[in-house]
Parts: C-alpha cells; structure tokens; sequence
C-alpha cells in the first residue's frame, strides 16, 4: 500500500491554513490570512477571524487539492486542529473537516495544534526521533515536551509562566523602534551587535528557582530589564546601542532556551531535541542549540521556518501519523476545545 | 434527493426532502451544540432516509439571521459537502421557513411577523403581506418594533415566545424546521440565495486581547 493522502485543516488563529501531504512527503501548503483586516484593530479580532476563515475555507481547499495535482476524492483522511486555539475560529475549521470526511466517507482525526507543530518536522527531516524533547516557542507559547509517541504519549515537562518567548522579541523590539513581528528584526540587529555587550538576567535559573521551575521559563523580567536599561541611557542622553541592546536580549533569551532543553534532555536520558514554533526560526537559537548540544551528544532538529509558523501542512503531517499507527479516528460529534491540553494529542 | 438544514436557533435541525415529501427529519435534542452534532445528525438522516451521501442531488441551508457561531457551522458545512459531493447550495433567509410553515398551516392571515431570538435583548425579524416578505431581515429592540406593530397582528416564531408582553402570544412554528426547508427550497417557493450568513451585525470591532497565538 502507497502512503496515505491526508489533507490538514487548521484555523486556530487568523490564518486558514490547508495542507496536503502523502505519508512524510509535503505536496502543499496553503494559507489564506485575515492579518491585514486584524492590523488596523491591533489585534486579532475573534469575530473578523471567524467570519474570515468562513470565507476562505472552500477556495483554500480547492486551490490546496489543484497546486498538489490530487483530487478531493485521491485523499484517505482528514486531519484538523481541534485546539487548542480561539474556540469561533477552531469551530469553522474543525465543521469542514466533518463535512470533507462525512461527504468523501473518509476517516476523520481531530488533533492537537501543539503536538501538530513537533509532528511537522518528519516532513523535511524524516521519522521523528522518540523519546525526544520538543520544545515549542513563538509568540503565544513556551513548553517543553517530552514525546515517547507523538500519536498518544507528549507530556508537558514545563512552560513559561508569564509571557511567551516570541511576545518578549515583540515588547523589546517595540523599545528599541522596531518594527512588529520584532523576531526578524531582533535577528537581523543582533548580527551587529554584541551578545556580551550587557549581561541581561536569565529567568529562573537560579537555584532556588530551579528546585520548583526547573523546566519552567519566565521572560516578563528580561523584558523589564532591557526597558530599564534603554531608559536609564535615555535620560543620561546617550544614544541607545540598539544592536547591542538586541544581540544581548537576544543571547539571554536563547541561553536559558537551549539550557532547559539540554537540562530536560539530560534528565530524561533523552538524546534528541526538536525545536518548533515561530521563534525556531531564530538564527541564534539554532546555532547555540547545535553546537552546546554537539557537545552532550545530543541531536538537535529544527524545521525551516516555513514550517515553523501555522499551517495546514503540520495538522496533515500529525494526521498522516494517526493513519500509519492506526489510531481510531474521531467521531463526528468531535468538539472544538478552545482550551486542549497537550496531553490530548488526538480526540 | 435535497439535504436540508438549519443552525440558526439554538437547534440543530436536519432533513432530506425527495421534492414532494420528506423522507427523514430530525432536530437536535441539545441546544447550542451545532459544531457537534450537525454532522453526526446529517449521517443519521442520510441513513433514515436510506440513502448514501452521493444520492444527495442539492443542499440547502438556513442563512440566518441567527447567532453566528452556529450560522457559520452550518454555512462551512453546506459549501464544503457541496463542494465534495458536486452538487448546488442553496441559501434560504431561516425566517422564511417558519413563515412558509405558518402560511401553510393556516394559523395566520394576509399580514404577520416573524420574530427570533437575537440575543442581546434584540429580535431578528421580518414583515409579511400577501405571501410575501415585504420587510426585513432586520435586527431591532422588541420594543421598538411593537411600536410600529399594527394591534393584533400575528407574530410566528421563538421571538414572541421571549417577548410576548410585547409582541403578544405566538402563533405557528417556534424554530425553523429543516423539513420545511426542503420542501420550500425543491419547490422554489422561496427565494434561493446565496450560501452566505446574514450577520446584519457588524463584529464587535474590539480586539479581545493583544496579538497572541496559540503558538
Ligand atoms: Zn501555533
């Protein structure tokens, strides 16, 4: 038997994202996005995501079947982000994957937005390693995982306990006058500038805190450190080195990053890494991970940033696992959970 | 063979019409469940009729006005089958069906309302004279709009279940019935629209938070 065809839908944000793949192999990824309608509200607005993925739905599919030379009916199942994620958007998303396996008579997998950004990464680097840890970081999330089966078995090891990694490159890139998403433009900076330059703090690496959040993250102090730092030469009248500011910023956050990661590695007897989520397309965070991991022996695996970001192919990638460990698909009356924990990888 | 159905109230409700009678029927017995329970309800009524999907020949699908997050349940459901199956969608206004019913069944004259639920104290509504929708869809405080209502005249639909201080006692069906739908829809006793939600409110152009994503 030819690998499975397994189309993935997600709509947990502002982006409608299909993605078609055949076993590990991506055949296409499509995004339509409402990000231009959220702009002039500084946010993403639930109702405008809503109605936007509404629209969107049919001819993102369409156009995703067309690019990858398939018809609808070639697909073996289907595969969408059940949570979590914004409870109106999920809903649009998680309806029409009912109605696809409902009208082709196709089994249906409801899967875990999380577990669907450490699943994409079979799609460039083949078979995922298990047991590995994964570690998600962007701008609404930072965990570290532990997967024994990325089908049943992903456990939270720790997660930030106030802002996400990526909110903290946007608040600092604001500081210093960049423009938003601030991670490129902290990236690019940093390039420049000096990472010793200032020695920022590195939040709970302590150890006392380290004996209740060993695997935990915390950026809110960074964050108040570099503001600190930026108005105390402000009002001495010195110019702001902005990219020192930001290859410094930049330094601490990866630091602690790549320290949990290969502490939560080392502690289980874990020797591979996965690093997913939009800050994974940090050049920084990959180049430390790599070489302080080289030095342990442990394997370090990030996919391009392409497929860092939300998209439709990780739900297919997820979906695709689902079918070839024959796990039993979801049942029509499947929910959308605005709130799904990591534990739940398929429901 | 049409599948009928409509998510704009609280229920869930699903048919498949043969163009003259319906073959199968059911309504949701939970409210507010539509992204659970449409799908597993149009597979049980496909069933009933004893049909398979690729009988169905057409769709159509309540537009509202109604709550949007079950509206849009219904509306992504109706595009993506039709577009699975390759077969038209059609739009009906929801307060159409409960005004085709009570014509139907006589319980009301030449002129009526129909009124539903719009939540936030407001009415969706609509006016009909001679067989025809000649006001409407539109969103209103009940009271505004019983201030405009001749005495006595009759008000169809779950609307003037919830205001009946205002808008007196109901009359006719409460909530749009898919059965209904299908007949109005196979027989083109309506007018067929488009397969897209009539909001007739703006979103709430707030954002609930700052930009955040999941991940
Ligand atoms: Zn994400």
């Amino acid at each position: 038997m030819s690998e499975p065809l397994v189309l993935g839908i997600e709509t947990s944000c502002d982006e409608t994202g299909v993605g078609i793949v055949r076993g590990h192999t991506l055949l296409v990824d499509e995004v339509a996005s409402s990000v231009e309608e959220h702009a002039r509200f500084g946010g993403v607005v639930p109702e405008v995501a809503s109605r936007a993925h509404l629209e969107a739905m049919v001819p993102t599919i369409d156009r995703a079947c067309e690019r990858a030379g398939i018809a609808l009916h070639d697909v073996d199942a289907v595969a969408v982000t059940a949570g979590p994620g914004l409870a109106g958007a999920l809903l649009v998303g998680v309806a029409s994957a009912k109605a696809l396996a409902l009208g082709l008579g196709k089994p249906l997998y409801g899967v875990n937005h999380l577990a669907a950004h450490v699943a994409v990464d079979q799609l460039q680097h083949g078979p995922l390693p298990e047991p590995c840890i994964a570690m998600l970081v962007s701008g609404g999330h930072s965990s570290l995982l532990r997967v024994t089966d990325i089908t049943t078995g992903v456990d939270p090891m720790g997660a930030t306990i106030d802002d996400a990694a990526g909110e903290a490159f946007d608040k600092v890139a604001r500081l210093l006058g960049l423009p938003f998403p601030g991670g490129p433009y902290i990236d690019k900076e940093s390039s420049s500038g000096s990472s010793v330059a200032i020695d920022f703090p590195r939040g709970l690496t302590s150890r006392r805190d380290l004996e209740r959040h060993r695997f935990d993250f915390s950026f809110s102090g960074l964050k108040t450190a570099v503001a600190r730092w930026v108005e105390a030469r402000e009002r001495s009248g010195e110019p702001v080195p902005v990219a020192d500011v930001a290859a410094s910023f930049q330094e601490a956050v990866c630091d602690v990053l790549v320290r949990k990661a290969l502490d939560a590695a080392s502690s289980e007897g874990i020797e591979d890494i996965l690093i997913g989520g939009g800050v994974a397309a940090n050049t920084r965070l990959r180049a430390m991970a790599v070489e302080r991991a080289t030095d342990l022996g442990i394997r370090v695996r990030v996919p391009r940033p392409g497929l860092c970001t939300d998209n439709g192919a990780m739900v297919a990638a997820l979906g695709a696992e689902m079918v070839a460990r024959g796990r039993t698909p979801s049942a029509l009356d499947l929910p959308a959970d605005s709130s799904q924990p990591i534990t739940t990888v398929l429901v | 063979m049409l599948l009928a159905f409509d998510t704009s109230s609280p229920q869930v409700a699903v048919a498949v019409t043969d163009g003259d009678e319906v073959r199968a029927e059911r309504n949701s017995a939970q409210t507010m469940k539509h992204g659970e329970l449409l799908a597993p309800l149009i597979a049980d009524v496909v069933a009933d009729a004893g049909l398979i999907m690729q009988d169905l020949t057409a769709i159509a699908v309540g537009v509202g006005p109604g709550p949007f997050t079950g509206l849009r349940v219904g509306l992504v459901t109706a595009r993506t089958l039709a577009h699975v199956l390759e077969v038209p969608v059609y739009g009906v206004c929801s307060l159409d069906i409960l005004a085709a019913e009570a014509m139907s069944s006589g319980v009301v004259g030449e002129e009526f309302l129909v009124a539903t639920d719009a939540r936030r104290k407001e009415v969706y509504w609509g006016a009909w004279s001679a067989g025809r929708r000649v006001e409407g869809p539109e969103v209103e405080r009940p009271a505004d709009l019983a201030a405009r209502l001749a005495p006595g005249t009759p008000v169809v639909g779950e609307g003037a279940e919830l205001y009946s201080d205002l808008l007196g006692t109901r009359v006719g069906p409460a909530r749009p019935s898919a059965g209904w739908l299908g007949r109005i829809a196979a027989a083109e006793v309506v007018e067929l629209l488009d397969p897209e939600p009539l909001y007739l409110r703006r979103p709430d152009a707030v954002a609930a938070h700052a930009p955040k994503r999941v991940s």
